[in-house]
């Protein structure tokens, strides 16, 4: 049946598949964990019972969000062997202990202080729990430090030898390996990513429940603090953007050259491209809506710097203009976007009317799950934008495979594909039921036994009722 | 000493942790579905609730570190077992999922309870078949493999393979005997009797099989004088068999579980008879794999490091969980 693919492409097919589903929970899980850091913090600081029901509300979600998080990212792992294995040789020496300390430095961290932080409270204590909490948000953090200076590393190579059988060798200096010229830039922009993609999922969650119920304590709560993210991160990721497209044109500029649709050079003043459909056989974007001369003044920050264009590049080495064309509109609108939400909701608290404008609660709805496809967008513009190449201008994908034959790729490609959707489908079934149900007073807490005794909880008492539909559950302070 | 050898011992250590810490949450995943719906299971379940997901990690560890200090032996073995990696993937996915979703989902429990045994099970088989595949030996040509996809699939694979299965399963038993009580703490017993038959059974075949299988391997077990050494491991097998059994007996609550660990770290030790110094037997050996000093060396700096606190956390999570698992769940 795949016969007639041939293995390189399924082989790609199959990484990009499997990286961008693992991603979709990193983006979550990351943001989430500093979230619920924050809302224990502020829970001991103030003693206020709301923070820690929103705690407890967001927990089980983290909880669902992290499981899948955990077996998407197993799987990545391993891909690098299955389906890249001359890759894994030929690079091996250099990436592979960049993720050996991901490994001793994150997952650990993270897997080791989970199940406290889920079922420990009232074993440890409030102090030491919080603390566990805060080993998982660092965990994840120190994560996407590592692994995007492997990835990094992979776009701006530098610090390297390379071997007589192949191999790239670290040179004497693995500081430059790991802060590689990318990599500042490409952390920066990922994290706040994924800070910004919890804060509109927390937002649209908040935005939901007040059009059902304007009053609702909790709510507010949610609405305000993701809001008040928007209105101030939002700014700083379209700056941070910017540099990282800076940086991006010093040293991988025919991705630029993608990004921008320019096929030809432009020696003085090169336009900005808003839309139009670029035509690689043509070497032109048809339709093209476009401002005379601000491309040069955005990328050399002067009217009339020449730009160079795909034009000095030989054809071998482009890479595929229109999806990057594409992807990088999608993110950059959407960043705009999150910026207009963020100042929409400073207007409107400025009035005193956070709570009242329903179009604005609407508009953040709409927008809950747009970081996600801002950050796969970002991500696929990054990676196609590398193409040809594995190693920048080094090794090239198609010399990176592993000797199988299509039909084995194909069918564990079509196994993923099967699994990932009907699991992950689920699991954001899930958790979609779970932020449906109204946070409340009384939340109760990742629950793990059918048995024991209907108790009234929380620090008000008040009946428990669990928003995942299933059986009301015990729960009283200090458990979680 | 040398480097490398430092490094065989890390990664061999990383994969006796995860074959002995993942292997009873996989265990209790293959004897799931023997426990009673209801309190039973939820108790199986809570007892490793909080540690399968650190447990799994030196998976990652294992893995990677392969990958980090011999890229050539990651770059030859995975291709070679590739259906069975990617059944083993698939396999965690199902397993570490159920873990959440059973809890949030009452009406389709059923289904991933189910979800959880066949996933625990498949992972089992993969890896013990990776295992007998890389003894009974792969091809490779230059630094590539170069047999089919379909190598792997041989008697002895599924010999070892299943023998994996009745090990996990034996070490999911006893450590439920530790952590149960009551009626579902005598099922476990049972469950660990009749598992630690079935373990040894199967051990004693891979092991007569194995030397069988290359000239290479007989000489290592039974040439002189070799075989004053090698024939420590059957012998200290066949006494700790003699104190688990008598353990499970006399009803000791602890014992069974460590003793287990025990007949664990003496299969991996008869694997190193059989392998050292190869990664890729009787073709590549970890010289000939390794990466070059300087990353062996930032990482053992790493691994000195982190090591100690990584263990250190982990037990003190596992300490945070001691004590048998309870009705109450882990609130
Ligand atoms: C910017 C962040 C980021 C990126 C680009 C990636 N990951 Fe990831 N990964 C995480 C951030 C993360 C995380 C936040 O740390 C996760 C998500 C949920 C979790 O459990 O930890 C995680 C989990 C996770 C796990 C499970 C860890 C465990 O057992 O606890 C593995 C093995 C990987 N990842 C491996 C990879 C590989 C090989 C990637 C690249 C191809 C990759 N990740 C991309
Ligand atoms: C998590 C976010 C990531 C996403 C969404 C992503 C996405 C993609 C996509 C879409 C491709 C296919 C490009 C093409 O074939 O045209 C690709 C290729 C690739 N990426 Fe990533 N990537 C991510 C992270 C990483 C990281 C962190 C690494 C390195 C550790 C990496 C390594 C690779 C490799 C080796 C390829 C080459 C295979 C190929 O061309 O398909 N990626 N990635
Ligand atoms: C409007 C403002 C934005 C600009 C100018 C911008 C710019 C860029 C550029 C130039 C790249 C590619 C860098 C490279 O491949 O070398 C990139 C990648 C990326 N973007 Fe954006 N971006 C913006 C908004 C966003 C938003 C709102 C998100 C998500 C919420 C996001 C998430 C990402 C991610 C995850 C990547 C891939 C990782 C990386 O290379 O950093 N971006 N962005």
């Amino acid at each position: 049946m795949f016969e007639t693919f041939d293995a390189l492409l399924l082989a790609r097919i199959q990484f990009a598949f499997t990286v961008s589903f693992h991603f979709i929970f990193p983006a979550f899980s990351i943001g989430l964990a500093s979230y619920l850091a924050v809302l224990e913090g502020l829970w001991l600081k103030t003693g206020k019972a709301i923070y820690l029901d929103l705690f407890r509300y967001w927990i089980k979600i983290f909880a669902v969000a992290f499981a899948m998080g955990v077996v998407s990212g197993i799987v990545m792992s391993y891909q690098f062997g299955t389906n890249w294995s001359v890759f894994s040789d030929k690079a091996g020496p250099v990436i592979g202990p960049l993720m050996a300390y991901e490994v001793l430095t994150a997952f650990f961290l993270e897997a080791g202080f989970l199940g406290v932080m889920l079922f420990g409270m009232s074993r440890v204590g409030k102090k030491l729990h919080f603390a566990a909490t805060c080993m998982v948000a660092l965990g994840t953090f120190v994560s996407a430090f590592w692994i995007l200076s492997v990835n990094s590393w992979m776009q701006t190579p530098v610090g390297f030898e390379m071997g007589a059988n192949g191999q790239f060798l670290p040179g004497p200096s693995w500081w430059d390996i790991v802060f590689n010229p990318s990599f500042p830039y490409r952390l920066v922009h990922t994290v706040i990513a994924a800070y910004l993609t919890t804060a509109f999922v927390v937002g649209g969650v908040g935005a939901w429940h007040l059009l059902k119920d304007a009053s609702n304590g909790h709510a507010r709560k949610m609405f305000s603090m993701a809001m008040w993210m928007a209105a101030l991160v939002a700014p700083i990721q379209i700056f941070a953007g910017d540099m990282h497209g800076l940086n991006t044109l010093e040293h991988q500029p025919q991705k630029v050259m993608a990004m921008e649709g320019h096929y030809q050079s432009h020696p003085d003043g090169a336009p900005l491209i808003l839309f139009g459909i670029p035509d690689s056989a043509e070497k032109r974007v048809k339709y093209a809506i476009e401002i005379p001369k601000a491309s040069s003044l955005i990328l050399k920050h002067d009217l009339n710097a020449p730009l160079a264009g795909l034009d000095t590049i030989p054809d071998d080495e482009e890479p595929p203009v229109g999806i990057i064309f594409w992807s990088f509109r999608i993110m950059v609108g959407i960043g705009f976007a999150m910026l207009g939400i963020g100042a929409w909701s400073l207007l409107a608290r400025m009035r005193r009317k956070l709570y009242d404008w329903h179009w604005l609660h609407r508009a953040a709805l709409v927008m809950a799950p747009s970081g996600f496809v801002a950050v796969i967008a970002g991500w696929i513009t990054t990676e196609v934008g590398r193409q040809p190449y594995v190693i920048y201008n080094l090794l090239r994908t198609s010399d990176a495979a592993s000797p199988l034959d299509a039909p084995a790729v194909g069918a564990s490609l079509a196994a993923f594909v099967v699994v990932y959707f009907a699991v992950f489908s689920v699991g954001t079934w899930y958790i979609l039921k779970l932020m449906s149900g109204p946070p409340h007073t009384g939340e109760a807490g990742v629950k793990r036994t059918e048995k024991g005794p209907i108790r009234t909880a929380g620090i008000t008492p008040g009946p428990t009722q669990n928003p995942g539909g299933s059986q009301p559950v015990p729960g009283n302070e200090g458990e979680v | 000493m040398d480097l490398t050898i430092i490094w065989a011992f890390i990664i061999a250590f990383a994969v006796f942790a995860y074959v002995v810490m993942d292997g009873f949450d996989l265990g209790i995943g293959i004897l799931f579905p023997t426990f009673k719906v209801g309190l039973e299971r939820d108790q199986a379940m809570n007892s490793i609730a909080p540690v399968w997901d650190g447990n799994e990690t030196w998976l990652v560890l294992g893995g990677g570190g392969l990958m980090a200090a011999f890229p050539l032996a990651y770059a030859i073995i995975l291709p070679a077992t590739y259906p069975l990696i990617i059944a083993m993937l698939l396999g965690l996915v199902f397993r570490g999922v159920a873990f959440e979703f059973r809890w949030r989902d009452p009406r389709h429990r059923a289904l991933w309870d189910f979800a959880f045994t066949a996933g625990s099970l498949i992972a089992a088989l993969s890896q013990g078949m990776i295992l007998g595949a890389l003894l009974q030996g792969i091809d490779a040509t230059g630094r590539a493999y170069s047999g089919s996809w379909f190598d792997w699939l041989t008697p002895y694979t599924l010999l070892t393979g299943i023998g994996t299965v009745a090990g996990y399963a034996l070490l999911g038993a006893t450590w439920l005997v530790w952590k149960l009580e009551g009626e579902a703490q005598a099922h476990a017993y049972r469950l660990a009797f009749r598992s630690a038959i079935a373990t040894l059974v199967l051990l004693a075949a891979v092991s007569l099989y194995t030397p069988f299988l290359d000239a290479d391997y007989f000489d290592r077990w039974f040439a002189m004088p070799n075989f004053l050494f090698a024939s420590q491991v059957p012998l200290l097998t066949a006494i700790l068999a003699y104190f688990l059994f008598r353990g499970l007996a006399k009803k000791q609550e602890a014992a069974p579980f460590w003793l287990s660990l025990g007949l664990f770290g003496l299969g991996m030790a008869g694997l190193g008879v059989s392998m050292w110094p190869y990664v890729v037997p009787s073709q590549i050996t970890i010289w000939d794999a390794a990466a070059p000093e300087r990353s062996q060396m930032f990482m053992l700096v790493g691994v000195a490091i982190t090591l100690p606190l990584i263990l250190a956390y982990t037990a003190w999570a596992y300490w945070v969980f001691r004590g048998k698992v309870g009705e109450d769940g882990y609130h």
